[in-house]
């Protein structure tokens, strides 16, 4: 493996403040802020469509980014994340409906109460590991998902619950030029803290029980308090993920959160790279962007013998199953630390060209 | 009281299948420590591939039923050597959603090529009820019963006396000792996998015979963990307690939940509860290694 952070020579780092930085380099802090400049102005310029797309990657890579922090950052392994994203939804939509808490407290909030549900699960999860955990989880979700039908009161059982859309000072963010600016703002702010967490003294000590959790115990990290907070963490972030989700489809069906989304939530944060919180983001993008480019081919082969051999359109619900499933593998199989990495590699590349050997 | 004792009945004839089907889950987690979140797909491949043989090709059962045997057996091969090699030495969370994968393009493969509606079987034996003790019991059940124990006497049988099985149970044991006394490692977790198909195959006709064929059957392969984990994640003996126990409980539940609590879906989600609940008081089940670790 290529060495993939190339720091120009001379470039000696003196303090630890200078070291944890989240930008190494100015370029590449004056990349991202022109990348949320042009994230601004894209509602001017983009229809309706790839708006929507783009405010899909925005909820989407919230709940994510919670996950790796969970998988990639402290190595627990969940498989009942759209649970606890689908909690959130539920949770926003009934404290407005419910409890007339105003939608922009109910967003956050419902945040806050996943947590605790989040706590709840993850205190037994917390004497448990690998195998075990992945297991438990998946109960997790199906005891959740047989909670969301059970329970009228919270979800309107199988009909369904209305959410309201976001308003703020009268102003309703009802279409999706608006919208778009909460979620980015919601983004924004989840990734910022996402990142200053793993600068943290708390962040570290997640990333130490990820990479051995016996030196971390000697070391005097509390596991049962990490492991703990870690599931706590993510679930804040599937609760914000799901209340946006809720606020922006302004609907919200028992049916879809199911263990196929929860799989999809792992596929984004190993596509993108575990343990990236920029790789999260590229992986949901990805993940969401799959299934639009499987029916751009299906349009590209229609008609020739391929399409009726295989009956395309009648099928292309199972072929984005299939390929969701198969970009897993795939990734696994030839790119297992995900597209973080080859973007790293890319850049590496540019930086040493034409001296890259 | 008679439907108590019918549920009853039921239960340990699924919990026989569960038994089966989480005899082969152990079997590859014991031999390659990976654990297949895919073996409710092996069901549901078999019964699917049985099926095809049956009603496409018109073949009676009894050369139909082989060959689904024989393509399991090729299938479990060619998946271990293609997929799941490369994953050796990979970090848990790798391997575990390698198997999610497959389970997802398996699952989304076969609705794409069978369809989403339950299929039957074509009849298979002559009578579709007999009389045993008093109950009326489909014969499918009483055939689906004496399969799963025949397997289980069949697996007692290969891993006690036979040259395959103990060479297998050595892998499990201590790989790098079995290698040593000349035992392929390799061919040892392909074996693994291939004897895993084939045998969770025969359980998926079995559903699908008694139940029709959908994708249904894949509920098997996410059913089978309360089993593993009651009975312990690598004990054979344990699979086949476990999934007993699994299927009663399920019907239990069941009878609880339709004659008082009324809370409906019992039959499903009680497994998971109990799930939870062994992995916070006994993790590692009723007859699995403890798993000591000393620094």
């Amino acid at each position: 493996m290529a060495n993939v952070s190339i720091i120009p020579s001379g470039d000696f780092k003196t303090s630890y403040a200078a070291d944890t930085t989240i930008f190494p380099t100015k370029t590449s802090r004056n990349f991202a802020i022109l990348g949320v400049v042009l994230l601004l102005a894209c509602p001017a310029f983009l229809d309706r469509y790839w708006l929507s797309l783009l405010i899909q990657i925005g909820y989407l890579g919230i709940a994510a980014l919670g996950l790796n922090i969970l998988v990639g950052f402290t190595g627990q392994i969940s498989i009942g994340h759209s649970a606890f994203f689908g909690f959130g939804a539920f949770a926003s939509a009934w404290l407005n409906n419910s409890l007339g808490v105003p939608v922009a407290l109910a967003i956050p909030l419902a945040g806050v109460v996943t947590t605790g549900v989040g706590l709840i699960f993850g205190v037994p999860a917390a004497r448990l590991k690998g195998l075990y955990l992945a297991i438990a989880t998946l109960a997790a979700q199906y005891i959740l998902q047989d909670f969301f039908g059970r329970a009228d009161w919270f979800t309107g059982g199988s009909a369904g619950t209305i959410a309201e859309p976001l308003t703020i000072f009268g102003f309703a963010f009802d279409t999706d030029e608006r919208y778009f600016y909460v979620v980015l703002v919601a983004m924004v702010v989840m990734y910022i803290l996402g990142t200053n967490l793993m600068r943290t003294r708390d962040g570290r000590a997640l990333v130490a029980v990820r990479d051995h959790y016996l030196s971390a115990e000697i070391m005097g990290i509390n596991l049962t308090k990490y492991r703990t907070m870690s599931f706590g963490i993510s679930a804040f972030y599937a609760g914000i993920g799901g209340a946006l989700y809720a606020h922006y489809l302004q609907f919200v069906s028992v049916e879809n959160f199911t263990i196929l989304f929860s799989i999809q939530f792992l596929g984004m944060i190993i596509i993108g790279g575990l343990g990236s919180i920029m790789g999260t983001l590229m992986g949901t993008a990805f993940m969401v962007l799959l299934p639009e480019v499987m029916q751009a081919a299906t349009k590209l082969v229609s008609g020739t013998a391929v399409d009726t051999a295989l009956n395309l359109r009648e099928n292309i619900a199972f072929l984005r199953e299939m390929s969701i499933g198969l970009v897993i593998i795939l990734f696994l199989v030839f790119e297992p630390d995900g597209l973080a990495h080859r973007w790293k590699q890319i850049k590496a590349y540019w930086k040493l060209y034409p001296f890259s050997h | 009281m008679t439907l108590l004792f019918q549920l009853l009945v039921n239960g340990l004839i699924v919990g026989a299948l569960y038994g089966v089907v989480a005899m082969s889950f152990v079997l590859i987690y014991k031999a390659s420590r990976i654990v297949n979140f895919a073996q409710g797909e092996f069901l549901l491949i078999g019964a699917w591939t049985c099926w095809w043989l049956l009603t496409s090709w018109q073949l009676p059962f009894w050369i139909g039923f082989p060959i689904t045997l024989v393509f399991m057996l090729a299938f479990g091969v060619i998946l271990q050597v293609v997929v799941l090699r490369p994953m050796i030495g990979e970090p848990i969370i790798s391997v575990i959603m390698v198997t999610i994968g497959l389970s997802i393009v398996f699952q989304a493969a076969m609705k794409w090529m069978f369809g989403v509606f339950a299929k039957p079987f074509p009849q298979i034996f002559a009578h579709a009820t007999m009389n045993v003790f008093g109950l009326q019991v489909q014969t499918v059940y009483v055939v689906s019963l004496a399969i799963s124990l025949l397997i289980m006497a069949g697996f007692g049988w290969f891993f006690k006396y036979s040259r395959l099985g103990l060479a297998m149970r050595a892998t499990a044991f201590d790989q790098q000792v079995a290698q040593s006394l000349g035992i392929s490692v390799r061919q040892m977790f392909a074996m693994s996998w291939a004897i895993s198909a084939m045998v969770s195959a025969v359980a998926g006709v079995t559903v699908g015979v008694v139940n029709g064929v959908s994708s249904a059957l894949s509920f098997f392969g996410i059913k089978v963990f309360p089993a593993v984990i009651l009975g312990g994640l690598d004990s054979v003996i344990g699979a086949v307690v476990g999934g007993l126990i699994v299927g009663v409980l399920e019907n239990v539940a069941h009878y609880l939940d339709s004659q008082w609590l009324n809370w409906g879906n019992m039959y499903e989600i009680a497994p998971f509860y109990v799930l939870i609940a062994i992995l916070m008081i006994k993790p590692y089940g009723l007859f699995g290694t403890k798993d000591i670790e000393r620094v």
